[in-house]
């Protein structure tokens, strides 16, 4: 069988085998309710007890902060509309950045639509970073949630988060100081998130990025602060999370956390390695094509290139031909054809965007793979840009 | 006629899976055309041989096409065609086929090429995911375009005919082939549509007639 080789780690993850060993008894002989009140019904409730106090431990929070869901989208979902929803009586202005997620972005936007609330989009830099000082300048007397990811999905971009916490907190503007809310779902694996440094009053994220399970997250939730729940019918997840909890999935997911973060900083010098290869590597051999994001402060396993005159979605098609796997932009994305509202947020053209690829590396990622990638990949974009009526000019892309 | 993806397995749904072959989301005639594309503009070609050229789209819009066409002067037959374009597998793959079917058995003439239909081109391709339908669209809307840039040299002005699309909204300009685009992206809401068009939001009084059209090109790309 030819090489196969997965680059699109940003979008999922396979499962752990230590992960799914720890699951599979609460798959099959620990099948009880957590809120049942037999012993069966106990095993289960002991089970993601602890599974909440090992998470709380890396997070450096209280386990009665951590409410489970569904992923990162809920978790987003209900920090933006719940927090909002829940505080509306002190101001109706929220802040996100304007290439957060569509769980964040399209929660946001729904406020604003729907429920009468102003948002404002912070524009990023061209390499993605946003300022504590713009954030500061965004804020307003009536302002109460502000909400920028820790890392970005599609370009890799790292934000200062703990500097523009600090700003914030300091800014005398708002009547009542503003909520932090931030996204962390690709920075898991990756970064440090002791809340006590990072200085956030939300944080989310999911087990699927992180060779956890699919449809598992959580949201830290700093105690004290009131959210309205999305869904109701039950007292899990006091009342804001209703819903019997997905047990093993819950289990899976603490343990691909801890997994993740005690494996950090190995894995993420492996990965800067490989990742630099693969971006000098194709910026010396193709010409017209361009880094997005920051050069340095980027997560350790993001290369996202833009190749001129040729539309990504095809050239996705083209290396998956050759086993090799990527999406553009984000896979949410890419259903969509839009182009990448990220690319766009960072103020370059529509050609930048279409032309866009994301390669995200990870646990089973090789030099070897890289190496397969620099050779396929050159006379793939030079075969899709002789068919391409398109030639644009450096200064766009500069 | 229903444009709905065919339900052979294998051709549905929009991911990509490992087995590659088996779950691949486009038909083996997309694939075939996207991965040997026939006709294609070659770097060497002789440019003076063309008679008339085509061009739709922008990068702006994800997707450029422009095409060359060879047109017998006698017979007003299309000899010969080439094209480029930028734009996903789909685009690639409905442009290299219709360059097949307007010179296949001697080549179409003019007229039978103005009739093509993007509908026929997807039939032939063996169908395309829903939302991929608007490239082929994009690509027979060259083709016309290069027919009338042939009569227009030739000095056969009288047989231009230009598209005239209907002034839906005259504020924000929207026409109705915007309305028909907007619907083949997916978008069969009057939200939707609004999103991708801006139609009627500083002028209400034409939403009526905006809901009509979204309804009407439902039912004609998507059935009832």
């Amino acid at each position: 069988m030819s090489r196969q080789v997965y680059l699109d780690h940003a979008s999922t993850t396979p499962l752990d085998k230590r992960v799914l060993e720890a699951m599979m008894p609460y798959l099959t002989e620990h099948y009880g309710n957590p809120s049942s009140f037999h012993s069966i019904g106990k095993e289960a409730k002991d089970a993601i007890d602890e599974a909440r106090a090992n998470i709380a431990k890396l997070l450096v929070v209280r386990p009665d902060e951590i409410l489970f869901t569904s992923g990162g989208t809920e978790a987003d979902n209900m920090a933006i509309l719940g927090y909002a929803r829940a505080n509306k009586e002190k101001g109706m202005h929220v802040i996100i950045g304007a290439f957060e997620h569509h769980a964040v972005l399209e929660s946001a936007m729904h406020l604003e639509r729907k429920e009468n609330f102003s948002v404002t989009y912070l524009t990023p830099g061209r390499d993605g970073s946003i300022t504590p000082e713009q954030v500061v300048a965004a804020l307003r007397e009536d302002t109460i949630l502000v909400s920028v990811m820790m890392a970005n999905n599609e370009i890799g971009t790292i934000e200062p988060i703990a500097e523009i916490v600090k700003a914030v907190k300091a800014s005398k503007v708002p009547k009542t100081p503003p909520v932090f809310h931030t996204d962390a779902c690709q920075a898991a694996g990756v970064l440090d998130l002791d809340v006590s440094k990072l200085g956030v009053d939300m944080l989310a994220m999911n087990g699927g990025k992180i060779y956890g399970p699919k449809g598992a997250g959580f949201l830290y939730v700093k105690r004290g602060i009131k959210l309205q729940p999305l869904m109701f019918g039950g007292s899990q997840e006091r009342a804001i999370r209703p819903g019997t909890e997905n047990v093993p999935a819950i289990i899976g997911l603490a343990l691909a956390f801890k997994l993740a973060q005690e494996e950090r900083k190995e894995e993420n010098e492996r990965l800067t390695v490989l990742r630099d290869r693969l971006i000098n590597g194709v910026l010396k051999t193709i010409t017209k094509t361009r880094l997005n994001g920051h050069a340095t402060d980027r997560l350790p396993n993001n290369a996202n290139l833009s190749f001129m005159d040729i539309e990504g979605e095809a050239l996705i098609l083209y290396l998956d031909a050759a086993g090799i796997y990527t999406s553009t932009g984000s896979a949410c994305t890419s259903a969509s054809l839009d182009p990448s509202h990220v690319i766009l947020s960072l103020g370059l053209p529509y050609e930048v965007a279409h032309g866009s690829i994301r390669f995200t590396l990870g646990r089973s990622t090789t030099q070897e793979d890289i190496d397969y990638v620099l050779e396929t990949l050159p006379p793939l974009v030079a075969k899709l840009r002789s068919l391409s009526p398109v030639n644009v000019d450096a200064k766009y892309f500069a | 006629m229903s444009h709905a993806q065919p339900s052979t397995p294998g051709t549905q749904g929009d991911v990509v899976t490992k087995d590659g072959a088996k779950s691949w989301f486009y038909t083996p005639e997309v694939k075939e055309h996207f991965f040997h594309p026939k006709n294609f503009l070659k770097d060497d070609e002789d440019m003076a041989m063309f008679n008339a050229v085509g061009k739709v789209g922008s990068p702006a819009c994800g997707d450029e096409l422009r095409v060359w066409m060879q047109v017998d002067p006698t017979t007003e037959n299309i000899k010969e065609f080439r094209w480029k374009t930028f734009g996903c597998g789909s685009a690639i793959a409905s442009t290299s086929m219709a360059s097949v079917m307007v010179t296949e058995n001697g080549g179409m003439t003019l007229e039978q090429a103005r009739g093509l239909k993007p509908q026929d081109i997807m039939s032939r391709l063996g169908g395309l995911p829903q939302r991929k339908f608007h490239c082929s669209v994009l690509c027979d809307k060259a083709l016309r375009d290069a027919i009338n840039d042939y009569y227009r040299r030739a000095g056969k002005t009288d047989k231009i005919i230009v598209e005239s699309a209907r002034v839906i909204d005259p504020v924000a300009k929207v026409t109705d082939r915007d309305i028909e685009e907007a619907v083949l992206e997916g978008a069969v809401t009057i939200e939707a549509v609004q999103q991708k068009t801006k139609v009627g939001i500083g002028n209400p009084s034409v939403l009526p007639a905006v809901e009509e059209l979204i309804r009407f090109y439902k039912e004609k790309y998507f059935g009832a």
